[in-house]
């Protein structure tokens, strides 16, 4: 236990990153980035800065272009069928959700816990719904997504991503589409996830999300990194990032909050 | 010729009275010279200077060398994603049976349960169609004799797969590349790899094998239904022909290579369809306005390949 712990969950070096659609793209040039186990991340970055693909390929989606990526101590430029245990241990919520919208809320949430355990719909049943339920979405677990808003859209992405119970989750500006009841919910679900939440039996979360606003993640013990132009700076404590003259972190600061109009 | 015609009429509307035209000097150069070569002493009468914008044998050498490469690239991509689809099938098909089975079980009900009154009213209707035009003609030269085995001809060996191929194709196929080139778009497919699920394995396995079975049993349905009903129409047309004397010519106009074949070429049909569909639905990046054009392009591909298989059987069909 003690030696997975040493190792470093996402450990990049030089990496280069592309963007999904074309991969000749470069968003991102040279990331130096160490995430510990049990760390808060927030990412910021202004629109297009690359973020999501950033996170994509943090998530095993792509391979980097350049440099070496390291995901709990493998090389993730060889992952293959074979390293699919180690991709599982990464959870990644969409911006916007992504969810299939041919499938009812609650055949999403269950649907890579029956792909991955080869179970039978009743069998997922009690996980399924143990998710629904911290997620209040019960009410809507029978609806089909595009019947549903962002802001419930947003929950049942989480919910799917948890349900394998993951080490580390990715969260693409999960806080980009909410309402003010729903920013708070957020706030304090993921702060109980990366404390150890009793569903995930009380084991602390690695989390990592971007934003591109940052007051919303104001606290001490987060870590904090920009993304700007092609490149990827490490910014530190929220007090590094008040006292940080950037103009573009003074920029994420000000961002008037869209969802409270 | 014909481009050449439009070319001289498309230069008169164009040359201004005074001889001069609308194009600047220099401003063509790279279509000009080998027009100028070429071409342009052709049309010495006219202005010239008008064919440096039609560049005609550059620009159909270069449309000619597009259209092949393109072709060749889409040959390569198809051959390449029926291999991985086979690979997959073979591969995985003890992974996650209790999600995959009911995907396929729902595909063949789409691709053949579903269709089936469809293809009860075209069964009837080719048995019609043939009969009725082969019926005229045979009894004028006293040869109904022959019914049977121009109907095992015509419907069995040819209209029967074929029609039932297209009609599946244009029922499920167009289907197939709608969603999933809707789910490609709305990155439903990216989620599906964030989750570890192999989106050929769980999006295009099932589709694959609905719809090679749909169009394997419809095209059974719906021969016998069109042979059926062939007899009908000839009762109707008062042929004197009894049942048992049509069924003995059906059965000695059919051979063991008819059934060998038929399966075959069903098969081919039908796995053919799905992975023509569904490669231009999922193998490459989509945005939602993509969508039409690709559903487009994937049903005249399809068309074409099942002509394409259609004629390899014919030829295996000359040389047995």
């Amino acid at each position: 236990m003690s030696e997975k712990q040493n190792i470093a969950a996402i450990e990049m070096r030089g990496v280069s990153v592309a963007t999904m659609r074309d991969l000749s793209f470069i968003v991102l040039e040279n990331v130096n980035w160490s995430v510990a186990a049990g760390e808060f991340w927030v990412i910021a970055g202004q629109q297009h800065s690359g973020k999501s693909d950033f996170l994509k390929m943090t998530a095993g989606l792509m391979t980097p272009v350049t440099g070496s990526y390291k995901l709990f101590g493998m090389e993730t430029r060889s992952f293959g069928e074979a390293e699919l245990a180690e991709r599982l241990r990464v959870g990644f919520v969409f911006e916007g959700g992504q969810l299939f919208n041919h499938l009812t809320i609650r055949e999403n949430v269950a649907l890579p816990l029956q792909y991955h355990r080869d179970l039978p719909p009743a069998a997922a049943a009690q996980e399924t719904q143990t998710l629904l339920e911290l997620m209040e979405l019960t009410p809507l677990a029978d609806i089909t997504p595009p019947n549903i808003s962002d802001n419930w859209l947003q929950r049942a992405a989480l919910a799917r991503a948890l349900v394998l119970q993951p080490e580390v989750l990715l969260l693409d500006n999960p806080l980009g589409r909410l309402g003010g009841r729903h920013l708070q919910w957020w706030l304090r679900f993921l702060n109980r996830l990366w404390r150890g939440h009793e569903w995930h039996g009380g084991t602390p979360m690695t989390l990592v999300a971007t934003t591109d606003d940052l007051r919303p993640w104001q606290g001490a013990q987060r870590k904090f990194a920009l993304l700007h132009d092609k490149k990827f700076f490490p910014l530190g404590s929220w007090n590094d990032v008040e006292s940080a003259g950037d103009p573009v972190v003074k920029e994420l600061l000000a961002v008037p909050l869209e969802t409270t109009i | 010729m014909e481009f050449r015609l439009q070319a001289v009429w498309v230069c008169r509307l164009k040359a201004e009275p005074n001889g001069k035209t609308f194009l600047t000097k220099g401003g063509h150069k790279s279509y000009a010279a080998p027009v100028r070569g070429n071409l342009a002493k052709a049309f010495e009468l006219t202005n010239t200077q008008v064919f440096r914008r039609m560049a005609l044998p550059k620009s159909y050498t270069d449309f000619l060398g597009r259209k092949l490469f393109l072709f060749l690239l889409t040959v390569q991509g198809l051959g390449a994603f029926a291999l991985i689809t086979l690979g997959v099938i073979l591969r995985k098909s003890g992974v996650a049976r209790n999600v995959i089975r009911p995907r396929i079980q729902q595909e063949i009900a789409r691709a053949g349960v579903a269709l089936l009154p469809m293809f009860l009213f075209v069964a009837l209707a080719l048995g019609f169609l043939v009969i009725g035009q082969t019926v005229s003609v045979l009894a004028r030269v006293g040869a109904t004799d022959y019914l049977g085995s121009t109907m095992v001809i015509v419907v069995v060996r040819e209209l029967g797969p074929l029609l039932t191929a297209v009609l599946v194709l244009a029922r499920v196929g167009t289907a197939h590349v709608i969603e999933l080139g809707t789910a490609r778009a709305m990155g439903e497919v990216e989620a599906l790899e964030a989750l570890g699920i192999d989106p050929v394995h769980y999006l295009i396995v099932p589709r694959v094998i609905g719809v090679t079975v749909g169009v394997f049993a419809l095209t059974v349905y719906l021969i016998l239904g069109a042979l059926g009903s062939g007899y009908l129409w000839a009762f109707l047309q008062d042929v004197p022909l009894t049942p048992g004397d049509y069924f003995k010519q059906l059965a000695e106009a059919l051979g063991w290579l008819d059934f060998a074949l038929l399966a075959l070429k069903t098969v081919a049909f039908g796995f053919f369809i799905a992975i023509v569909t569904c490669y231009h639905g999922l193998a490459q990046p989509l945005r939602l306005e993509d969508v039409s054009r690709v559903t487009v392009r994937a049903v005249t591909q399809g068309v074409i390949v099942c002509v394409l298989i259609d004629a390899l059987f014919i030829v295996l069909y000359l040389l047995t």
